[in-house]
């Protein structure tokens, strides 16, 4: 089994978020960037499948020289090749174009992406992949079990989850449960070794695929102070939450 | 400039709230345009509501075949419409569904597609949005280049406006092939209120010392009304499933009220609640940084304190209702 996870290098949890060049352009200043979470869920269960299963796991990414570093992370957890497409990513749905051009050259049997980066929230690449690529899709995807080509994956659903039956190849908008958090994996020293002596290929790509242009960024005023009530006067709460708030 | 929007219905037929929201914007957008807004919606039991809401035209397929959720089924479907009526924006709503299938439409219809808009379209030389990014750190002001347009619009951002027209209401048969996935069963708690439809969120933390506890959390939820949510650390350990967990890496809320019950209020936690309309914190210690990021406080012991709030809400909503 050939397996693809696309991986975003998005800006840790934590970091504070500040625009520079006339906040047109997101400040990577003192910035620590990861594999964004929902595409490490994704990556870690790649793994799984590469132990049990005897499957190959690459992994994919838009970006320039910078994101490297994001993924030689994916090499040292397990990753067998990593493949970079040398571009400024513009837009979800340029991404999900040079990555499906890549997938069109290079056939996989499971595409794992995560279903929402953490810094654009756009939420849209693993769905246009599938369309790009007329591959079976299933988004936020919570469990896989795979079985020669047959597929057996859940999806969280509002308030539950839907069992699903469906066939390889496929793509998935991955999150947590596909495995848990502490089925994340650390590198470690020897894995960061071989992952300096595993191929991480360049791909240059000509065209722009982009359907949407980022103008401006700003940030939200900030907060006023909170009005905080005594325990003592708990129905002076729900008169504010009614009268002033107009929540309840 | 037609306006196509693909209203939502729940599991009985009935048209969700976000149906109404997104058609309310659609409205004011060809009110300015003097377009037509159009909607598309499967099994409906209550189709002429969106004429209230200003949909001039409602096509709603009624197939024992649309009746359950299928990504590529109903992009089929949805991009059929699209084209056949001439329109050029289509309008989402930010439920789990309609995000499923916003990607794969922007590619079938080739279109420019924003998530997570919080504002009316500028229109320039091109249509730009704003929208929420960075788990609501930031807003993004983004241009769409392509001719078509998809917006998926943010719960709650907008608000519903009634502007009742005279409306056609048709049918349309498809012509539907085969599911590729296929739903062999659905795993749901019934008649709960879920995070993405409820207007009020009671969340709990790690305050709460234990899932045997979390009757407080339930019983504060059922007497609003609400939906039960938790923090991070509460999925991690077990207490509650993974499905409950808002916050930057679980479930975006963005409801009328939230109200976090033994949340510190972790960076992560707070980007995820940030686009609820009113926050009430609940906690021990003042200290707590949620208290910066709510509307309303209260400093004392969640054990104490919701009990008395539950007993007030309900001598509160039996005097009111």
């Amino acid at each position: 089994m050939k397996i693809l996870v696309c991986i975003s290098h998005v800006p840790d949890t934590t970091s504070k978020i500040n625009f520079t060049e006339n906040n047109s352009t997101f400040d990577k200043n003192g910035v620590q960037f990861i594999i964004n979470p929902n595409d490490e869920f994704g990556l870690t269960r790649a793994i799984w499948f590469k132990e049990k299963n005897n499957a190959t796991v690459d992994v994919i990414n838009v970006g320039l020289q910078d994101t490297e570093s994001t993924l030689r992370k994916a090499l040292a957890i397990g990753a067998d090749k990593a493949i970079r497409i040398n571009q400024q990513p513009k837009d979800g749905y340029s991404v999900a174009k040079h990555i499906s051009d890549y997938i069109d050259n290079n056939s996989y049997d499971l595409i794992i992406a995560g279903r929402e980066s953490i810094d654009y929230n756009g939420g849209m690449v693993p769905g246009m992949i599938s369309a790009f690529t007329n591959i079976n899709f299933i988004d936020k995807c919570i469990e896989l079990n795979i079985s020669g080509d047959s597929v057996e994956a859940s999806r969280e659903i509002e308030g539950g989850k839907e069992n699903i039956l469906t066939k390889l190849p496929l793509i998935i908008g991955g999150q947590k449960g596909l495995v848990e958090e502490n089925d994340l994996r650390i590198p470690n020293m020897r894995g960061i070794m071989m992952a300096r002596k595993k191929e991480l290929k360049v791909i240059e790509v000509s065209g722009d695929y982009e359907a949407t242009n980022s103008k401006s960024f700003e940030k939200p005023l900030p907060k006023g102070d909170v009005t905080l009530v005594s325990e003592n006067e708990i129905e002076k709460l729900i008169d504010l939450l009614h009268n002033e708030a107009k929540a309840i | 400039m037609d306006i196509l929007i693909f209203a939502e219905t729940d599991e009985k037929g009935n048209l969700k709230k976000d149906a109404l929201e997104i058609a309310s914007y659609a409205h004011e957008i060809c009110s300015k345009t003097k377009g037509k807004v159009k909607a598309i919606c499967f099994n409906s039991t209550n189709p002429k509501k969106l004429s209230e809401y200003g949909v001039k035209k409602i096509i709603n397929s009624k197939n024992e075949k649309l009746k359950n959720f299928d990504a590529g089924i109903y992009s089929d479907c949805i991009s059929e419409i699209f084209s056949n009526e001439n329109c050029d924006i289509l309008i989402l709503s930010s439920s789990s569904n309609s995000k499923y299938i916003g990607g794969i439409l922007a590619v079938k219809i080739d279109a420019g597609y924003v998530t997570n808009v919080i504002s009316k379209p500028v229109e320039g030389n091109k249509l730009s949005v704003l929208r929420n990014t960075f788990t609501n750190k930031a807003f993004e002001t983004v241009e769409i280049t392509k001719r078509k347009i998809i917006l998926a619009i943010s719960k709650n951002s907008f608000g519903l406006k009634e502007n009742p027209v005279e409306s056609e209401i048709s049918e349309f048969n498809f012509n539907i092939s085969d599911a590729r996935n296929k739903v062999t069963s659905v795993e749901k708690t019934l008649n709960k209120v879920t995070i993405a439809d409820a207007d009020i969120v009671v969340s709990g933390g790690r305050g709460l010392k234990g899932p045997e506890n979390w009757h407080l959390i339930e019983n504060l939820a059922e007497v609003l009304g609400g939906a039960t949510a938790c923090s991070k650390p509460v999925s991690d350990l077990g207490w509650r499933p993974h499905s409950e967990h808002v916050g930057q890496t679980g479930k975006p809320v963005s409801s009328n009220l939230y109200i976090a019950v033994g949340i510190s209020g972790a960076i992560q936690h707070l980007a995820g609640v940030s686009s609820s309309k009113v926050k009430v914190v609940i906690n021990t210690d003042p200290e707590a940084p949620f208290f910066k990021a709510a509307d309303y406080g209260i400093v004392g012991d969640a054990f104490e304190v919701v009990p008395k709030l539950i007993d007030k809400l309900k001598e509160f909503k039996s005097a009111n209702d």
